[in-house]
């Protein structure tokens, strides 16, 4: 067994020395390399200065090597700070080191768009983020590793439904109908923003556990180099692989956790409300008051629990570093019958053959996710369902109570009644699986011949295959009248990629200059085919017969070249240009070039030497990106005068027989990118060794021909709405980040980071023709009414703006129906109606801390939002009298009823507008290692932590900090509270193997 | 040896990526799996019934997916985007004849008569009538004789192609009056007009779309199909006759001359085609109307082919509420928002039906005063659009959602009122007394005898308005006959709610037309907006 350890250590240590054998051995230095907490480090070089003889530490963190006399060694890893250490070796010395880790590390190398970089050489705003400091706690997707932890982005889940998605913006998004989410890069693969049917969520089927970093592009010249997919900003995820050398190294990760709900729609109690009806109700109404005493919103939550294991093993079988891991999450929501499983499996395979030359990285993942997705309806409904009636009655509707029409003698349920917010939920099985997998092959050579130049190729591909299927049985009463229901669905997606591109960098010592070239290629094509099907009801009748399949393809063909010039170490220049073909307009071609500039101040002599000063770097970037991604809803083909075919449902009779009918549909012949410049400045900055550390950035955007769907005038084209390039918008931010460690002795370091953002986004213009009185374009559907929307998009504002009445006050509480009469015509029309905050934040802040002692570690992370509103729908769709004056059924009513007392609906009021900024405490986690369990070959850490600790805000509503309002990829409206899933606080205990 | 393999194999990748660059560039010229595109749909002649049928299913459904879904129309609520719905609204709700409970954005605005330019259900209205505009143009563009021609259409192809494309001109002339009814100035875009994204159609104004739409009519006559030899469900030379004395006996308000003898000339052609009255009033309304020989031009609905939130679904349902049985109307469930007010009822003298069948109305728990808009119970409720057929059995939606009913667009009884009137009113060509004999052919069919009949002397313009209300409420006729008799704006006539308050008050009459959306004057600067707004 020894014997085997040791022919592994020379065929390592044979595998990356060139020599061993010149110098004479009679001593040997030994020990081990941990960091700051004890943990091992594997992968650190060891090395004796001036000469080629070095070591690779293990996989318990230990090393040796031969050494003679006074020597100096040296130990090196990425993210930390090396170790110099002069030292006298006569015979056998033993030595530990610690190294402490360089967080804002200049040697530290970043992942950029089609290649690396090292930090110290960058011109572009990019953060980079390890795993190390992640947030901590139960995460099921990747995007909330990050949350808080970057300034600029905003990530706020979309609820907390098991897997629930996220709405990322990066520096507030630039586009108004276009997608705003930025592009992620997934191992070199750039995912498309398409929806994955099935999937709450299109990035879970990547496993938290495997990702090793994020790498957030900001501005236009670290994102340009992606083209027309940048304008949002570019994540690129980094997923965890093998290292050359690395001893086989088995983690598992398991944590249980609890989920609880954490604050409901405050709306009457069953004794509050029978006052209500008695004193407000007419005698019909207060005849249907039942006896119970029902929460129906306790009834509708649970406390759910949810367990996520991990196996991760990697190591280096020979010239072959491996990484294998598995992960099962099984996630239970709060909301009765919500639930994601997900098993996943990740492969990645990094041989490294001719000698170096020839580097190939090969990752395979792939996840199954079967949901079961619950009803949302049932939020909104057991917010207005009568708490005075129970839960279950004998009846034919499964015994759940539900309002009768009474002229069918109590026959059948009553149509235009809330329904039965339990029966929605346990009477409706709604399950999907998705299986997904996503993988590459990259081979990255470097020619003998010229060593200077590396080929590389990347070849990859993502395809998933959804199927689900909605059943409901024929008692159910939302589906009673249709006898049930039996509707499925399906999707494939099959999108391949391949990129190519050539590097030149060489070191012109002559003139103190390096230059870095790259030129490429690229090839990225996108189907989606989801099958059409009949829409059934229990017994297997036909309701609605199958429509037309649907199928879209697009494809993008790349050029891309980057040109980064360092002179004298200190003056950085970076140029890329990228020319993109989309297939998705008749002129395919647009280009994006960029330009930065960086100036590395402390290099300069009169600071190089200064001891407090460890960075100091100006950068300056200029850059054009576009945007070709305008979201499911519309069509892969504008510019193309298509015709399509309805529906059987929609088809029209002509004589004796339905005829399909044939649609022209509207189109924009000369529809084009939208263009985004950004302008971007920035200092970086460290002290004290980088114990100190941070940057700031200040940015503005402008977007021109923004892809719009606007008013078209009416007779000029197929449609009312049509999609063309129309309009601008200018963001505008600031954004600080700070990183420091407080302090830092022996057995107490304090990490702390903090970042803050100033954002503001104002649409400039929306009309092809200057209209002064242009209202803008309504949006942002709510409950209540049929299709009510209360925010706009209008020219001088932010986008998603309240367009509301200004109401009236009198004696502190709003008078029903009293607006001001902002136009002055002497009566109140909807013309007297203004556009008053946004969802937008201002501000953004996050704020994380990392507390070490000894074996004990205890982290929190928080972020906030300042300047955000919200529309809260909850109270406004409940928050009137009316809502039990319907005929043969009762509402409850919100609370905000005790401070208005409206009889009506006031749908239009400012006085629901709410300031909704919140500041919330993510995780509070604390942990405790075990080290050197079983003879130092094991690694125990026990860990606790609480998701959601709190939320500090005014809002009145349930949570202020809301999620997208989408309709398959296409914004509906942003900052309306309604039906929205509350997030949980999550209790954890987690587990942590190393061996 | 290995280093020299690798670089040719490396020099050779370069190579033949540098083809496969060349030629992935094609394939950025993607096409459609499951549309066509306008080059290649009219190669087929299958095709272009597919067409038609979409240009008539615009005014009968919102979009490609029944009942909602592949919208036509985006910016509102699908179900209120329909053609029908929306403007059997504009029609309606802004008279005596409907109230609506819903507190649907803007909709309260119609009966109160305070409605803007900003008003979405307008819009909706406006966006509508263009989008068929729009689309027959496009058809008709794609359909002259050179390019059947030049797509090979030939034959008895050819023949009905003609006859489509007629009825496409039909349907195309149907929208514009309906603009220059509610709108009166409005943009004007023909076949000769491409599609595009930044044409700006320009203002026509109502005198000459007058004339546009008179020609139209006219120039079709020859390829319409003759009246009553189409199939179930398209235009025939009467649905133009009907609509150009439709046009003519609005002339006065349309362009101040008067057109009475024109509007006798096409009544009597339509009266002289071979139509019947249906020979009990109720089964007009019906889901085997498409039996009835009184109906001259429907919209056709179907409960399992043609489904929508707008259309009958939206007059059959919206009506029902209160005590009603919703099982009676063939559905199941109302919607709890269409009443009547008192001054429709009075119109009956006996609201009962028990005398007049016309007066359909529901009382039970109802009440005759409208207090609150808002409240269904009241105002009298009115039971005359059903998903049963006449003999009581229920439409073919098992749902019980969609009904199968048509909606009677034009129908004989309307001519019969036509000619009265137009005779009344001193058009030439006409008799008084066979206008007197169509009323009273009308007033036999609601008594079930004799027992109403009318004289001579009673035949005034004021019991036409009376008449033409008793028979043809709720079909979407009512603004336009208030209008040519002076009662919609101003203080001639009151009705509760009329200005916004119960007792009804006078109005300003340039609420006779509707505003243009200012959405459409911010999309097209060439566009004027219309007096008082």
């Amino acid at each position: 067994m020894q014997k085997l350890r040791l022919l592994k250590y020379v065929l390592l240590l044979c595998f990356t020395a060139f020599s061993l054998s010149t110098y004479a051995q009679t001593g040997n230095i030994s020990g081990k390399v941990t960091d700051e907490t004890g943990q091992p480090l594997p992968g650190a070089t060891v090395f004796i200065k001036g000469t080629n003889a070095h070591a690779i530490v293990g996989p318990d963190g230990s090393f040796k090597l031969p050494a003679n006399g006074n020597i100096t060694l040296v130990i090196r890893m990425i993210g930390y700070q090396p170790i110099e250490r002069a030292l006298t070796i006569n015979g056998t010395l033993q030595q530990d080191f610690q190294l402490t880790a360089d967080t804002k590390g200049l040697n530290e190398v970043v992942v950029v768009g089609y290649g690396t970089q090292k930090k110290s050489d960058l011109t572009g705003s990019i953060t980079a983020i390890s795993s190390k400091d992640f947030n901590k706690g139960p995460i099921t997707t990747p995007e909330q590793l990050i949350t808080g932890r970057v300034a600029g982005v905003q990530i706020s889940s979309n609820g907390g439904a098991p897997g629930a998605g996220s709405k990322i913006r990066i520096r507030g998004g630039s586009s108004l109908n276009a997608s705003n989410d930025p592009l992620i890069v997934v191992d070199g693969v750039p995912l498309d923003n398409a929806e994955v049917k099935g999937a709450s969520n299109p990035l879970s089927f990547i496993n938290p556990n495997d990702i090793e970093s994020f790498n957030i592009l900001k501005d236009a010249s670290a994102t340009a180099i992606y083209g027309s997919r940048a304008s949002n900003g570019v994540i690129i995820i980094t997923t965890k692989k093998g290292k050359v050398g690395q001893q086989m190294h088995v983690n598992f990760s398991s944590i249980q956790s609890i989920s609880q709900k954490e604050g409901i729609v405050p709306v009457l109690s069953a004794g509050e409300f029978r006052q209500v009806v008695n004193e407000h109700g007419a005698d019909a109404q207060k005849a249907l008051l039942g006896s119970a005493n029902t929460n129906w919103q306790d009834a509708i939550y649970r406390t759910a629990f949810s367990t996520d294991n991990n196996l991760g093993i990697s190591g280096a079988a020979k010239w072959l570093p491996y990484r294998v891991s598995v992960g099962f999450t099984n996630q239970n929501g709060i909301l009765k019958t919500s639930s994601m499983r997900r098993q996943s499996a990740d492969i990645s395979l990094s041989p490294r053959l001719l000698d170096d030359h020839l580097k190939i990285d090969l990752n395979v993942r792939g996840a199954i996710t079967n949901s079961r997705f619950a009803d949302q309806e049932a939020i909104n409904a057991a917010v207005a369902f009568d708490p005075t009636q129970p839960i279950h009655a004998t009846n034919a509707f499964g015994n759940y109570f539900e309002w009768l029409d009474p002229t069918t003698g109590g026959a059948a349920p009553y149509t235009l009644a809330t329904r039965n917010p339990l029966s929605m939920l346990e009477l409706k099985n709604d399950k999907g699986e998705v299986k997904r997998s996503l993988g590459n092959i990259q081979f990255d050579y470097k020619f003998h011949f010229l060593p200077e130049l590396r080929a590389n190729l990347n070849l990859g591909y993502d395809v998933s295959k959804t199927e689900g299927r909605t059943l409901v049985p024929a008692y159910a009463g939302n589906v009673f009248n249709r006898g049930g229901m039996d509707k499925s669905y399906s999707q494939t997606r099959n999108n391949k990629l391949l990129d190519f591109y050539l590097n030149y960098a060489k070191d012109l010592k002559g003139i103190g200059s390096r230059i870095d070239v790259t030129g490429g290629y690229s090839y990225q094509d996108f189907i989606r085919t989801e099958p059409a099907y009949p829409d059934l009801n229990a017994k297997g009748d036909t309701i609605s017969a199958a429509g037309v399949p649907f199928k879209t393809q697009n494809t993008l063909v790349s050029f891309f070249g980057r040109l980064n010039y360092t002179l004298l170490d200190r003056y950085l220049l970076t140029v890329t240009v990228r020319r993109d073909g989309s297939s998705r307009f008749k002129q395919h071609w647009g280009t994006f070039p960029s330009a930065a500039l960086a100036w590395r101040i402390n290099q300069e002599s009169f600071l190089k030497n200064s001891k407090v000063l460890s960075d100091l770097k100006l950068r300056i970037g200029y850059g054009v990106t576009g945007q070709q991604d305008f979201g499911g809803l519309l069509t892969d083909y504008p510019y193309l005068p298509r015709y399509t075919i309805g529906d059987p449902t929609a088809a029209y009779q002509l004589g004796s027989q339905y005829y399909l009918t044939l649609r022209p549909e509207g189109y924009d012949a000369n529809i084009r990118w939208e263009e985004t410049k950004t302008y971007n400045a920035g200092l970086d900055f460290g002290f004290l060794d980088n114990r100190i550390s941070g940057s700031v950035d200040y940015y503005i955007k402008k977007t021109k021909d923004l892809l719009s769907v606007i008013p078209v005038a009416a007779g000029s084209n197929l449609t009312n709405q049509l999609l063309t390039n129309v309009g601008n918008i200018e963001t505008k931010g600031l954004e600080f980040t700070l990183n420091a460690t407080p302090v830092s002795t022996n057995d107490f370091t304090w990490d702390a980071g903090f970042n803050f953002t100033y954002n503001t986004i104002k649409i400039t213009n929306l009309t092809k023709v200057k209209d002064p009185a242009a209202q803008g374009i309504p949006i942002g559907t709510i409950s209540g009414g049929t299709g009510n929307t209360i925010e706009i998009h209008s020219v001088g504002y932010a986008p998603y703006s309240f367009f509301v009445y200004k109401q009236v006050y009198k004696d502190g509480k709003p008078v029903e129906g009293g607006y001001e009469d902002l136009n002055k015509d002497g009566q109140i029309t909807p013309d007297d109606r203004y556009r008053y905050k946004s969802p937008n934040p201002e501000f953004l802040l996050g704020f994380n801390s990392q507390f070490a002692y000894r074996n004990w570690n205890l982290g929190f992370s928080i972020h906030g939002s300042i300047g955000n509103y919200v529309y809260n729908n909850a109270s406004s769709n409940n928050g009137a009298y009316r809502n039990f004056s319907y005929e043969n059924y009762l509402a409850n009513v919100a609370t905000s009823i005790r401070e208005t007392g409206f009889a009506v609906n006031q749908y239009f009021s400012d006085y629901y507008v709410e300031n909704a900024s919140f500041v919330r405490m993510d995780n509070l986690s604390l942990g405790y290692s075990f080290k050197h369990l079983l003879k130092d070959k094991v690694n125990l850490r026990v860990s606790g932590t609480v998701s959601n600790l709190f939320v500090i805000t005014g809002y009145s509503g349930l949570d202020p900090e809301l999620g997208n309002d989408k309709v398959g990829t296409t914004n509906v409206g942003e900052g309306i509270d309604n039906k929205f899933y509350p997030r949980p606080r999550v209790y954890s205990l987690g587990v942590n193997l190393d061996f | 040896m290995m280093k020299q393999y690798i670089n040719t194999w490396v020099v050779a990748g370069c190579v033949s990526l540098a083809l496969l660059v060349s030629s992935c560039t094609k394939d950025l010229d993607r096409e459609p799996f499951y549309d066509q595109t306008s080059a290649s749909v009219y190669n087929d002649f299958s095709n272009y019934k597919s067409i038609l049928a979409k240009l008539y299913a615009g005014y009968a459904i919102s979009g490609q997916q029944g009942p909602a879904g592949k919208p036509d129309l985006t910016g509102i609520d699908e179900g209120f985007s329909n053609y029908i719905r929306q403007y059997w609204s504009a029609q309606e709700l802004p008279t005596d004849e409907a109230v609506i409970a819903w507190n649907d954005g803007t909709l309260p605005d119609y009966h109160k008569m305070t409605w803007t330019s900003g008003n979405e259900f307008i819009k909706a209205t406006y966006d509508r009538i263009f989008y068929e505009i729009a689309v027959c143009n496009e058809f008709i563009r794609e359909t002259t004789d050179d390019k059947l021609s030049s797509h090979n259409i030939s034959g008895n192809n050819l023949e009905e192609a003609k006859h489509f494309r007629a009825e496409a001109r039909f349907l195309r002339a149907l929208a514009y009056w309906h603009a220059l009814d509610l709108f009166g100035n409005v943009p004007f875009s023909t076949e000769k007009d491409e599609v595009s994204a930044s044409f700006f159609p320009p203002q026509i104004n109502r005198a000459d779309l007058f004339s546009y739409i008179e020609s139209e009519l006219k120039a079709i006559d020859a390829d319409l199909v003759n009246a009553r030899q189409n199939e179930y469900g398209r235009a025939d030379k009467a649905a133009a006759w009907t609509l150009l004395a439709k046009l003519y006996l609005n002339a006065e308000v349309y362009i101040q001359q008067p057109k009475y003898t024109e509007a006798i000339t096409y009544c009597a052609k339509v009266t002289a085609a071979g139509y019947a009255l249906s020979d009990e009033y109720r089964k007009l309304f019906l889901t085997d109307n498409n039996t009835s020989p009184e109906i001259i031009f429907p919209i056709t609905f179907d409960g399992i082919h043609t489904k929508t939130y707008g259309g009958m679904t939206f007059l059959v349902h919206a009506p029902v509420g209160g005590s009603m049985s919703a099982a009676a109307f063939g559905i199941n469930g109302g919607w709890a928002g269409l009443r009547t007010t008192k001054a429709f009822v009075a119109r009956f003298p006996d609201p009962s039906g028990n005398t007049d069948k016309r007066a359909m109305f529901y009382t039970n728990g109802q009440n005759l005063e409208i207090n609150d808009i808002f409240t269904f119970a009241d105002g009298y409720a009115i039971a005359k659009y059903r998903n049963v057929s006449s003999a009581g059995v229920h439409g073919s939606d098992q749902t019980g959602d969609f009904p199968d009913t048509d909606y009677p667009m034009f129908r004989l009884a309307d001519v019969y009122l036509m000619y009265a009137e137009a005779v009344l009113r001193g058009g030439a060509g006409g008799s008084a007394a066979t206008a007197l004999q169509y009323v009273n052919d009308l007033r036999t069919r609601a008594y079930g005898n004799t027992s109403g009949n009318i004289t001579a002397g009673q035949l005034t313009l004021d019991f036409i308005l009376g008449e033409r209300s008793r028979e043809l409420f709720w079909e979407g006729q009512r603004r336009t006959d208030l209008i040519r008799f002076g009662k919609f704006t101003g203080s001639s006539y009151l009705w509760p709610w009329k200005g916004n308050v119960k007792e009804g008050k006078a109005v300003d009459d340039f609420r006779a037309l509707y505003p243009i959306p200012a959405a459409d004057r911010t999309a097209n600067p060439n566009l004027q907006q219309n007096t008082g707004y």
